[in-house]
C-alpha cells in the first residue's frame, strides 16, 4: 500500500487546496494520519473511496476525541523597568526577569475515522477532522454519503460528544435518551451524584465519596 | 454441503413493496422488551397491512458506559469489560483488545500463547455460531429444540473455559503479552476430545435444519443484502461473506498465526438470511479443522512474554487501531495514549453496531413476522450494540 | 393454625392426607411460578442456560417463560438495568398481577456491579421496585439461580395469610403501583423511589 506522504500527494493532486497534513504517531504502531480540512473533507473521502488504486471502499471505525482547553505554563522572558537603589541613587534600571506565564491553548473536538480496502486488502488509512472549539463551532461534514457505516457512529459522537454533522441523513440522539442535555463522553461532563460508595483504591473515587457523604449528610441536616 | 445445494428455486426473489391503495399505517414498537429482540432493542416499524415501510432501530438500553469506565482505570483494568462487550464470546474480545494494546505498545507473544489464543479463540467462534443459529430458529418458531442441543454443545466449551479461566463466560484471560495462565496437558487432551466430537455434533446440527422445509420457505430471499451495500455499510463478518464479498480478517491481517493454518473462507452467493445461516455452519466446520490443526501443532514453552511489563504499565504516548475477526464481524479497538497509566481514548468498534446499520433495507417490503427472522440472522448481542 | 408434624405423619401412614389451606395453598403458588421472558444483560445468557437440559429449571415448576407480563408471577432482572430501560422496567413490573415476585440476578441488577460508575447505570433495580432474592455472581452460576429459585420457594412457603407479615397481595392497603421514573435532562426523575428504598447509612 502507498505511505501516508504518498497518499497525501495523490490527495493533493486530485484535489486541489485540499491542504492535508500529516499527524505524525509517535508510538510502535505507526499508524500515521492524514489531518482533513472541513471544507475539503468531503471531496477528499469520494477520491479515496473511488481511486483505482487506494479503493478505501471500507470506513471501518468513526472515534470522537475530546481534547478540553489545555492550560500551558511557560516560561516567558520579560524585560521591565526596575526601581533599584544603585550607588545610594534611585535609579530606573532594566532587567531581564523569567515570569511563569500561563497560556490557554484552545480545545476542540476530533473525529478520527479508519479506512480499510475490501477489495484490495489494505488499511488501515486514518483520516481526523477538528472542530473550531468545543463550545459553538462544532460542525463538522458527515462522511455518511460517501460510507453508510457511518451513520450510526456518527450519531453516537453527535450523541456522546456533541459535533454536528452537516449533511448526516437523521442526526438524533442513538444512545441516550432524548431530552437528554448533556454529552457524556466528554472530558468535563460531571455525572449525577446518585453513587453510593465502598471504599477503593481510587482517589477520584474516594474523593467523589467524601463530596456526596457531605451532600447525604447536609440533606438528612436540612430535613430535620 | 454447499450453501446453494439445497436451495429451491423461486424463493430467491426480494419482495416488492405492494400498494394496497388507501389504508392506514400503523405504527408498531417492537421492543425493548420483546421475546425475539435478543435482549434490550427496540424497533420503531411502520407497517402498510403486514408489509414494513419503515423500520427505525432505537438503541441504548444496555449503554453501559464501557468507553467512559475506560478511559477512568488503568489499561489492565479494561480487560475485564471487555469480556462484557459481546458477552456470548468473552475470550474473542479479550484477544482484540491484548492485540490492540500490543500494537500500541510494540509487543511480542510467545509461540504457545498464539496457540492457546487460536485454541480458546476458535472455541469461542464455535460455540457462538452454534448458539446464533439455535436463537435464530428459535426465532422461526422451533422453540427449545435446536436451542437445547446448541446449549448442549455450548456447556462442552465452557466447561474448558472454566477449567483454563476460573470462569464459564466471563474468562478475563488474555494479558498484553501473552496469556494468564498456561493450559495443562489434561486440558489439551479434554480439549481433543470435546473437539473429536464438534463434526458429529455439525452433522447432526445440519440434518436437523438444512433440508427443513419450513426453514427453507422461511428464509430463502429473506432479507437480501447487496454486496455493494454491505461493503459501504461496513457489514463484516459472516454476513458479509454471505453476500459474497471475500474478506476474512484472519486471512487479510494474517494476525496472530493464522497463516499457518489452512482453512477455507465460505462464501455466500445471495445474501439472504438462509446463506448466512449456512455460513455460520460451514464456518463452524472450518473453526473446527483450525482446531484440530493448532492441537496438534501447539509447542511447550511460556504463555507470558518474561520481557512483558505488568506492573506499572504506561504505553509512550502514541495511538493504535488493532481488530479481530470476532465471531460477530470486524472487532476492533483503538486506543489513543497519553503516557499515563490510563488510555486518554479507548474506543471500541463493535461488529454487531455496525452490522446493524442495513437492517431497514433488509426489511423493507417483508412482512412483520420476518423482521424477527432477519434481526436474528444479523447475530446481535446488546452488550456490544449499545456498550 | 398448625398442624402437629408428628400427627401429620401418623395420619400420613393411616391414608389421610392432613393439611391447613395455607400450607395447601402456598404450595400451590410456589409449584408454579411462571418468571417472565426478560434479559437484560450478560446474565440472561446464564439465565437461558439455567433453562435448557443440563440446568433444567423445569424441575421446580418454573420452566414456562411468558413473553406477557400479565401472565407472569416473577420477574428475574437478568443484568444491567440502564436509565433508559428503568422506566420500562418499572412499568413491566406494574404491569405484572399479583402475587408477583422480583429476583435481582447479578452484580448490575443489585447494584450497578462493575458498571457502577458509569452515568447511564442504575445502581440497584431495588431503588424503584420491591426485591425478594438477590443473588451476587457476575454472572451468577446457574446453580445460584436455581438456589435464588430454592430461597424464594421457602419464602413464599413460609408466608402467613393472615396478620402483619401477610403477602402484599392479600393487603389491600399496599401499593400495587410503582411511580414510574421519568427520562430528564441530566438524569431519572425521581432518582429513586423513597417508599421502597432509602440511602443506605454508612456505619465507619
Ligand atoms: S452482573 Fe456481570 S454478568 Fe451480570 S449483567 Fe452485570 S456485568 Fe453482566
Amino acid at each position: 500500500m502507498k505511505t501516508v506522504e504518498e497518499i497525501k500527494a495523490a490527495i493533493e493532486a486530485a484535489v486541489p487546496g485540499a491542504g492535508v497534513e500529516i499527524v505524525q504517531n509517535p508510538g510502535p504502531a505507526a499508524q500515521h494520519s492524514l489531518l482533513l480540512q472541513p471544507e475539503h473533507a468531503v471531496d477528499v473521502a469520494k477520491f479515496l473511496r473511488d481511486d483505482a488504486e487506494l479503493a478505501l471502499t471500507f470506513l471501518s471505525n468513526v472515534t470522537g476525541v475530546d481534547w478540553p482547553d489545555k492550560e500551558i505554563t511557560e516560561k516567558v522572558k520579560v524585560t521591565k523597568m526596575v526601581t533599584k537603589t544603585v550607588d545610594g541613587v534611585e535609579q530606573q534600571v532594566e532587567e531581564t526577569v523569567e515570569e511563569p506565564r500561563k497560556r490557554v491553548e484552545p480545545g476542540y473536538l476530533e473525529v478520527v475515522y479508519h479506512l480499510y480496502s475490501m477489495t484490495k486488502k489494505h488499511g488501515p488509512v486514518v483520516l481526523r477532522m477538528r472542530t473550531k472549539n468545543r463550545t459553538d463551532a462544532v460542525e463538522l461534514p458527515s462522511m455518511t454519503p460517501v460510507w453508510r457505516s457511518a451513520e450510526f457512529q456518527e450519531r453516537e459522537i453527535f450523541d456522546l460528544f456533541g459535533v454536528v454533522f452537516t449533511g448526516h441523513p437523521d442526526l438524533r440522539r442513538i444512545l441516550m435518551w432524548e431530552g437528554f442535555k448533556d454529552h457524556p463522553m466528554r472530558r468535563d461532563y460531571v455525572e449525577p451524584d446518585d453513587y453510593d460508595y465502598e471504599p477503593t483504591a481510587h482517589d477520584a473515587v474516594l474523593a467523589k465519596a467524601t463530596a456526596h457523604q457531605a451532600r447525604i449528610a447536609e440533606q438528612k441536616g436540612a430535613g430535620q | 454441503m454447499s450453501a446453494s445445494a439445497t436451495r429451491q428455486e423461486g424463493w430467491s426473489k426480494a419482495p416488492a413493496i405492494v400498494d394496497y391503495g388507501e389504508g392506514e399505517l400503523l405504527e408498531v414498537s417492537m421492543g425493548p422488551h420483546h421475546p425475539s429482540t435478543h435482549g434490550v432493542f427496540r424497533m420503531d416499524v411502520t407497517l402498510q397491512g403486514e408489509q414494513i415501510t419503515k423500520l427505525k432501530p432505537v438503541f441504548g438500553y444496555l449503554h453501559r458506559n464501557h468507553e467512559k469506565l475506560g478511559e477512568g482505570q488503568s489499561y489492565l483494568a479494561s480487560m475485564p469489560y471487555t469480556d462484557r462487550l459481546d458477552y456470548i464470546c468473552s475470550l474473542t474480545n479479550n484477544w482484540a483488545y491484548a492485540l490492540a494494546v500490543e500494537k500500541l505498545v510494540g509487543q511480542e507473544v510467545p509461540e504457545r500463547a498464539e496457540y492457546l489464543r487460536v485454541i480458546v479463540g476458535e472455541l469461542t467462534r464455535v460455540q457462538n455460531h452454534a448458539l446464533s443459529v439455535g436463537f435464530l430458529i428459535q426465532d422461526m418458531g422451533a422453540s427449545g429444540t435446536p436451542l437445547m442441543y446448541a446449549f448442549k454443545e455450548r456447556e462442552k466449551i465452557l466447561d474448558l473455559f472454566e477449567s483454563l479461566t476460573g470462569s464459564r463466560m466471563m474468562c478475563n484471560y488474555m494479558r498484553f503479552g501473552g496469556c494468564r495462565v498456561d493450559a495443562t496437558p489434561a486440558w489439551l487432551d479434554e480439549v481433543r476430545r470435546v473437539v473429536a466430537g464438534l463434526p458429529k455434533f455439525a452433522d447432526e446440527f445440519e440434518r436437523l435444519l438444512c433440508t427443513n422445509e419450513i426453514l427453507m420457505a422461511r428464509t430463502q430471499g429473506v432479507g437480501v443484502l447487496p454486496a455493494e451495500l454491505a461493503m459501504s455499510a461496513g457489514v463484516t463478518g459472516p454476513m458479509l461473506r454471505a453476500s459474497g464479498v471475500n474478506y476474512d480478517i484472519r486471512k487479510v491481517d494474517h494476525y496472530g498465526i493464522y497463516d499457518r493454518f489452512d482453512f477455507k473462507v465460505p462464501l455466500g452467493s445471495h445474501g439472504d438470511v438462509y446463506d448466512r445461516f449456512m455460513i455460520r455452519l460451514l464456518e463452524l466446520r472450518e473453526s473446527i479443522k483450525i482446531l484440530e490443526q493448532a492441537l496438534r501443532d501447539i509447542p511447550d514453552g511460556p504463555v507470558m512474554d518474561p520481557k512483558a511489563k505488568i506492573r506499572n504499565f504506561r504505553p509512550k504516548p502514541g495511538e493504535a487501531y488493532g481488530r479481530i475477526e470476532a465471531p460477530k464481524g470486524e472487532l476492533g479497538f483503538y486506543l489513543i495514549s497519553d503516557g499515563s497509566g490510563n488510555p486518554y481514548r479507548y474506543r471500541v468498534r463493535p461488529p454487531s453496531f455496525v452490522n446493524l446499520t442495513v437492517l431497514e433495507d433488509m426489511c423493507l417490503g417483508h412482512n412483520v413476522a420476518d423482521v424477527v427472522l432477519i434481526l436474528g440472522s444479523v447475530d446481535i448481542v446488546l452488550g456490544e450494540v449499545d456498550r | 393454625m398448625a398442624v402437629d408434624e408428628q400427627l401429620k405423619i401418623e395420619m400420613g401412614r393411616q391414608g389421610v392426607f392432613v393439611t391447613t389451606l395455607e400450607e395447601l395453598y402456598n404450595w400451590g403458588r410456589r409449584s408454579s411460578i411462571w418468571p417472565m421472558n426478560f434479559g437484560l444483560a450478560c446474565c440472561a445468557i446464564e439465565m437461558i442456560a439455567t433453562t435448557m437440559a443440563r440446568y433444567d429449571l423445569a424441575r421446580f415448576g418454573a420452566e414456562v417463560f411468558r413473553p406477557s407480563p400479565r401472565q407472569a408471577d416473577m420477574m428475574i432482572i437478568s443484568g444491567t438495568v440502564t436509565k433508559k430501560m428503568a422506566p420500562q422496567v418499572v412499568r413491566l413490573y406494574n404491569q405484572m398481577a399479583e402475587p408477583r415476585y422480583v429476583i435481582a440476578m447479578g452484580a448490575c441488577a443489585i447494584s450497578g456491579g462493575p458498571f457502577k460508575q458509569g452515568y447511564n447505570v442504575l445502581k440497584g433495580i431495588d431503588r424503584y421496585i420491591p426485591v425478594d432474592v438477590h443473588i451476587p455472581g457476575c454472572p451468577p452460576r446457574p446453580e445460584a439461580l436455581l438456589e435464588a429459585f430454592i430461597a424464594l420457594q421457602k419464602k413464599i412457603d413460609a408466608q402467613p395469610l393472615t396478620g402483619e407479615a401477610r403477602p402484599r397481595h392479600l393487603d389491600a392497603e399496599a401499593p400495587g403501583e410503582f411511580p414510574v421514573p421519568e427520562p430528564g435532562e441530566h438524569d431519572l426523575e425521581p432518582a429513586a423511589n423513597t417508599s421502597v428504598w432509602t440511602v443506605p447509612v454508612v456505619i465507619r
